[in-house]
């Protein structure tokens, strides 16, 4: 089995399924010739040349907008924003269109377009190259936002998400794109969207995540067992719809639960976690659900102190663990 | 009145005939929704009137067998010639389940048919711009030998959808017709506190594109010029801007009160070269249409009205729990 890193699996993923389904295309800015800015698209030009490895104008609303009408045609897009920071110009497009255009025709159309963008801090981004926005998508029915934590889970939700017939948001963590490796299978596999994954079993607290904060939470639960501690690690992998029966069978197994983001707390998709077990697990708690997120703050300061307090972290995240085992 | 000979552009008089009868049908189903309306039988209409001309003349210059539309929400004689019904115009008006453009989910105006394909409209204005490109994209990728059409107002062209989505057409020479309705009014907003350029055309030239302004009051003024952007669509030449310049007859929506910002004047001025009126004296001038034919067509369409009224009167709604399908596949 070949060891891939995280943009690898991204781009192996592309590659198979433009070679699966002709429909399938990417489109964005630099993903053609350059390969992204990432390099996610890296080679797909030279195999599959430029009517389908598309560099588009400086434009995301066209971008997403170009990628509904050839979807809602039959193809089967792949639109790339460059940062997940620059998706807002796009917003009217991906909310107002693509999330309600098989409601509002009462199934007649449907647009099964997927949207990538790197989101994610502590690589030096500031404010506008380092931002989480899931939770601006997070309460849109219609739409579907992934973001997954390894490579082996990239490679088959992104399958997933080029194949549904709904419109995907994938969010990949940037900085999980080098710093992640691990052994990924060559067979065409393909992972439920909408379902969480156990990543560690564990009986005493529970943390439940997602994206690169999975890592820290497996890194910190390390540590936690050496002292006898066992952590129990659900990563959400799809944060919308959230897939709540994973929660709550997660919560009711220790009655210990933190929740992690690297978002800013308020109205982050932590918070929506948080609900659903105080409406279905409030009898099984032993201790209030805490969170640990990002502070109240715009976005992520340059500065390196300030990046380094803004970001979750190992440390940051055993420290939590630790206190909530105690508690 | 047409400066345009309707044998010159290749049209038969039966077909002359037809655009003049969808034109006259748009009028009607529009004139009976305000009706019901003001009568409190549906919530709301927004109106046709004034831009049937452009409408149909348009649709008749594509090819309404394979072409995909865009369609923005005052578009009556657009969808009525791709084939969408008076029922189906009247389901959507009273919100009834059988409504194919949403099965009563949106307010009327807001088209989408897939069979006749008519790609599905929201109400934020010139989203369907990108959308139309995208199915010329995929077209072009596909080596499919079809246009599409995409609508919307002057005001619309404002929004950076517009300039995006034509900016995108141009640099991929699309096969895609956009055409501006330009009525005069966004909402209360006169053109000139709208646009800063002359026309909306001369924006076309940012994009690589022809710009053509012509007569929106005149079908066979816009059907010339549509069957050229079309030409040329399906030939690889890219895509074409046209702004067809007619006027908003009836207020804004059935909502609005357009005697708060323009004079009784100004609109009477305007109904003197209203296409049903000025289209019908070319028609009867150049020996197509008889009164006698005229009164036998007006006598049809009212009873196609009043039939498609009564069915969408007495249909079902939908049911409530209904609200909650298709959001996603099932």
């Amino acid at each position: 089995m070949p060891v891939m890193s995280y943009i690898q699996a991204i781009t192996t993923a592309l590659r198979e399924e433009m070679q699966r389904d002709e429909n399938v295309f990417v489109l964005g800015e630099d993903v053609g010739k350059k390969g992204g800015v990432f390099r996610a698209t890296d080679g797909l030009y030279e195999t599959f040349g430029e009517a389908r490895v598309l560099d588009t104008p400086l434009a995301e609303s066209a971008i997403a907008g170009v990628g509904i009408g050839a979807a809602m045609y039959g193809m089967r897009p792949v639109a790339e924003m460059q940062f997940a920071d620059f998706i807002m110009p796009a917003v009217n497009q991906i909310i107002s269109e693509a999330a309600k255009i098989r409601y509002r025709s009462n199934n007649d159309w449907h647009a099964p377009i997927t949207i990538r963008a790197p989101y994610g801090g502590g690589v030096h981004g500031a404010l506008y190259h380092s931002q989480s926005v899931e939770a601006v998508f997070a309460n849109q029915p219609g739409l579907k936002i992934v973001m997954p934590s390894t490579p082996y889970d990239v490679k088959g939700l992104l399958k997933a998400a080029i194949r549904d017939n709904d419109p995907v948001l994938f969010f990949e963590h940037k900085r999980a794109y080098r710093l992640l490796k691990e052994e990924v299978p060559e067979d065409d596999y393909v992972l439920p969207i909408g379902k969480a994954d156990i990543k560690k079993e564990g009986s005493d607290i529970t943390v439940i995540t997602y994206g690169l904060c999975v890592h820290f939470a497996l890194q910190a639960a390390e540590k936690l067992a050496e002292d006898g501690i066992s952590a129990h690690v659900l990563d959400l992998r799809t944060v919308y719809p959230l897939d709540q029966a994973a929660i709550i069978e997660a919560a009711k197994k220790t009655g210990k639960v933190l929740l992690i983001t690297e978002d800013n707390k308020e109205g982050s998709i932590i918070g929506e976690v948080a609900a659903i077990i105080a409406e279905n697990c409030l009898f099984d708690l032993d201790a209030p659900v805490q969170r640990l997120a990002g502070p109240d703050v715009p976005s992520m300061p340059y500065a390196p102190t300030m990046e380094k307090f803004f970001m979750i972290n190992p440390d940051k995240v055993e420290k939590a663990m630790r206190e909530l085992a105690e508690f | 009145m047409s400066k345009k000979d309707y044998k010159a552009l290749g049209l038969t008089e039966e077909q002359v005939l037809d655009i003049y009868r969808t034109m006259l049908l748009a009028r009607k189903i529009d004139e009976r929704m305000w009706l019901l309306n003001r009568a409190g039988k549906i919530p709301f209409v927004i109106s046709c009137q004034g831009q049937e001309a452009a409408q149909v003349g348009a649709a008749f210059a594509l090819n309404r067998e394979k072409d995909y539309v865009a369609p923005y929400y005052r578009d009556m004689g657009v969808v009525l010639a791709f084939g969408m019904t008076t029922t189906d115009l009247m389901l959507s008006g009273f919100a009834k389940a059988e409504d194919p453009n949403s099965g009563g989910r949106q307010m009327p105006g807001h088209f989408g048919q897939k069979k006749n394909r008519i790609l599905t409209g929201s109400s934020p204005v010139t989203t369907q711009l990108p959308h139309a490109v995208g199915v010329a994209l995929a077209a072009k990728m596909k080596h499919d030998p079809i246009v599409s059409f995409v609508t919307l107002g002057e005001g619309s062209s404002n929004q950076g959808d517009f300039h995006e989505g034509l900016n995108f057409a141009g640099v991929h020479k699309l096969p895609v017709i956009t055409m501006v309705e330009n009525n005069k009014y966004a909402i209360s907003v006169p053109l000139e506190k709208q646009i800063a350029s002359k026309t909306v055309a001369e924006r076309a030239q940012s994009y690589g594109m022809p710009g053509v302004t012509v007569d929106g009051n005149d079908p066979l003024a816009v059907y010339d010029a549509v069957k050229q952007a079309h030409e040329r669509a399906l030939k690889g030449e890219g895509p074409t801007l046209i702004e067809a310049v007619s006027y908003r007859l009836t207020a804004h929506s059935s909502d609005d009160d357009d005697r708060l910002y323009r004079g009784s004047d100004e609109v009477e001025e305007a109904k003197k070269k209203d296409a049903i009126i000025t289209f019908a004296k070319y028609l009867k001038d150049v020996g197509v249409l008889t009164d006698e034919v005229e009164k036998e067509m007006n006598e049809v369409i009212q009873q196609e009205v009043n039939d498609a009224t009564d069915y969408a009167e007495n249909a079902a709604y939908a049911k409530p729990e209904e609200a909650l399908k298709f959001v996603y596949e099932e």
